[in-house]
């Protein structure tokens, strides 16, 4: 069963440069927190029902695929199709959790890497596609083909985004030329998106088709069943537009100049690669009083030893114990399955 | 909570699968971590690090396989390190290339490329244990404890519960689809099918999946309104009450020590070995 994404736009572990990880947590954790807030707001406490359901949704949607030419097969990534059914703010805590579940229990994305795979789909991605979904909404005035035009263009754009900004990023780590990545990036994922535009226009034309007043932007439906969804968010009209302008602008200067690049990332202090060793006890890598390399390196070995003895007897020390756990406070989900 | 093929956790008794759930998410982030700064090239690092997650794997008596396969999902991402390979200057080791287009691999270049896929392997490794000997509500707990936000859990949690509910939902969708084409059959597994394998042309199959995903969405939106009925009816008031956690106990407060220090002396050896 291919529930884990072929879609390769989950960064793993071991590929940022630790500072740019630690860079990106920071606008996704805002975005993140930013979020929950407006959400708890306008849901209250329907909140943890529709939102946690919704994401489980989300995840499921993935698995939908369909094959596209000769065995290759495309399948929903959902940041567009969340923003237009529930607007930008719910969009970005469903998304966050898709991504957030996916990285900590499926190891689909790392756990240092999360910040920057949050900032890529669930910020990127929400923004891009609300702005570009609101621009067809306002051009096409509300007539059904907006729909459908929008839903395709905000899928596409989403996924498009979303992969210049991992290019971006793999580059400014220095894990691969920006002349590279940044093109393969975007080629593979202009295609990919085709198929997340169609998908998203699909379900939206199912929508409409089943359950038109999901699509159609009410003040506020009775008690505040579906409040919100795409409403006026001029906030977030503007990021997605900054954020698209700036993905944009940044990946073509960054390809065809790779070396300025570099030197940026080197000034920014993303790329240790080039820095002096932050830690450098003992001069020329080997331990004092020691002129041999071989020497350092079985003494290494001998401390590996060690170590995982340690770690051996530690268990084998806790085994004995035999400690009875007490029960995990098994946080019992609501018997009633819906 | 039935046990579905997707859930990551391998029910075993073992030291790790008893340790405190905070002290393996920890553990587990440290771990990734320090792999993270260890500098290309530390090879003697690598070594111990690599044997730290055998001792854990043996220690947990996961089946070295389940790791194996779950680790490879992170093998297709190391394609865009292949170039280090060839762009880092220095001293050329060997070359690829068919007839007169030869590629360069140069020694740095080699050594980066196997530092990153050694790297985001191990990681990768550290991560499926965590999640292999952790049961999820442990998991969830843990995250509690690291100060989450409270909510931010609860939603995960519910996520969680419905999760396997939804994934089911999805491939009765499309068992139903397969049925309903002309060539049986696309399942999700083995989709090297022919073009035509799924039915009808391209616009048919984008139609039916958007049909597809549509419904899905929708009947969430109703069954997390049944989800949020029942919640009431058991007395939900809008806030998420947890059991408070247990204290850790010596056992798990040894381990988390030791680690982290094994973690710190790990940095430290990186930065002598490192280039």
């Amino acid at each position: 069963m291919n529930l884990y994404s072929p879609l390769r736009m989950h960064i793993p572990d071991g590929f940022l440069s630790v500072v740019l990880a630690a860079v990106f947590w920071v606008p996704s954790l805002i975005a993140l927190s930013l979020a929950l807030r407006h959400t708890g707001r306008q849901f209250s406490e329907r909140l943890v029902p529709r939102m946690g359901v919704l994401a489980a949704a989300i995840f499921a949607a993935q698995m939908l695929n369909f094959s596209v030419i000769g065995g290759t097969s495309g399948h929903l990534l959902g940041a567009s199709l969340a923003t237009i059914l529930l607007g930008p703010w719910a969009a970005v805590l469903v998304m966050a959790c898709v991504v957030g579940v996916q990285a900590l229990f499926f190891q689909d994305g790392g756990f240092l890497a999360l910040g920057a795979n949050l900032f890529n789909m669930a910020v990127v991605g929400v923004a891009v596609s609300y702005t570009v979904y609101r621009t067809v909404e306002k051009l096409s005035a509300r007539r059904p083909w907006g729909i459908l035009v929008g839903g395709f263009a905000a899928g596409w754009a989403s996924i498009f985004m979303g992969s210049l900004a991992v290019g971006l990023q793999l580059a400014l780590s220095g894990v691969s030329p920006a002349n590279l990545v940044i093109p393969a990036m975007a080629g593979i994922h202009a295609l990919i998106g085709v198929g997340e535009g169609l998908a998203t226009g699909g379900a939206l034309a199912f929508l409409a088709a089943v359950q038109s007043d999901l699509l159609r932007p009410t003040i506020s439906s009775g008690g505040g069943a579906d409040p919100g969804r795409v409403d006026r968010q001029p906030g977030w009209w503007i990021i997605g537009l900054v954020l698209a302008l700036a993905l944009a602008i940044a990946s073509p200067l960054a390809s065809s100049d790779p070396d300025g690049l570099q030197k940026v990332a080197e000034q920014q202090g993303f790329l240790e690669r080039t820095a002096p060793p932050a830690l450098r006890l003992f001069p020329d890598y080997l331990f004092p009083g020691m002129d041999d390399l071989a020497l350092a390196t079985i003494l290494a070995g001998i401390l590996g030893i060690g170590l995982v003895l340690g770690v051996v007897l530690l268990g084998a020390a806790f085994q004995r114990n035999g400690r009875i756990t007490p029960d995990e406070h098994r946080a019992r989900p609501p018997k009633h399955t819906g | 909570m039935h046990l579905h093929p997707f859930d990551p956790y391998r029910p075993l008794d073992s030291p790790i699968h008893r340790l405190d759930a905070r002290s393996k998410l920890v553990l587990a982030f440290g771990f990734i971590l320090t792999a993270a700064l260890t500098p290309p090239g530390a090879w003697p690092v690598y070594g111990l690090l690599l044997s730290l997650l055998l001792a854990a794997a043996i220690l947990s008596r996961i089946e070295p396989a389940y790791v194996m396969r779950r680790s490879a999902l992170s093998l297709p991402f190391i394609l865009a390190a292949v170039p280090l390979m060839f762009n880092q200057p220095g001293p050329l080791v060997g070359s690829i290339g068919f007839g007169t287009f030869q590629f360069g691999i140069t020694a740095p270049g080699l050594i980066l490329f196997l530092s990153v896929a050694l790297k985001s392997w191990i990681s990768v490794q550290a991560a499926i244990l965590l999640t292999a000997t952790t049961p999820f509500p442990g998991l969830l707990g843990g995250l509690r404890s690291l100060q989450v936000p409270p909510l931010l859990v609860a939603i995960v949690g519910l996520m969680w519960r419905y999760l396997f509910v939804l994934v089911d939902e999805a491939v009765r969708l499309l068992q139903a689809r397969s049925a309903r084409s002309s060539r049986l059959p696309l399942s999700p597994g083995q989709q090297t099918g022919s073009r035509r394998s799924s039915g009808g042309g391209l616009t048919w199959r984008l139609k039916v999946t958007g049909g597809m995903a549509g419904s899905l969405l929708l009947r969430s939106m109703e069954r997390s309104e049944r989800i949020y009925q029942a919640m009431l009816a058991r007395g939900y008031d809008g806030e998420v009450r947890s059991l408070e956690s247990p204290h850790l106990t010596t056992v798990d407060r040894i381990t988390l020590g030791s680690g982290l220090a094994m973690f710190l002396l790990l940095l430290v050896l990186g930065s002598l070995f490192g280039g």
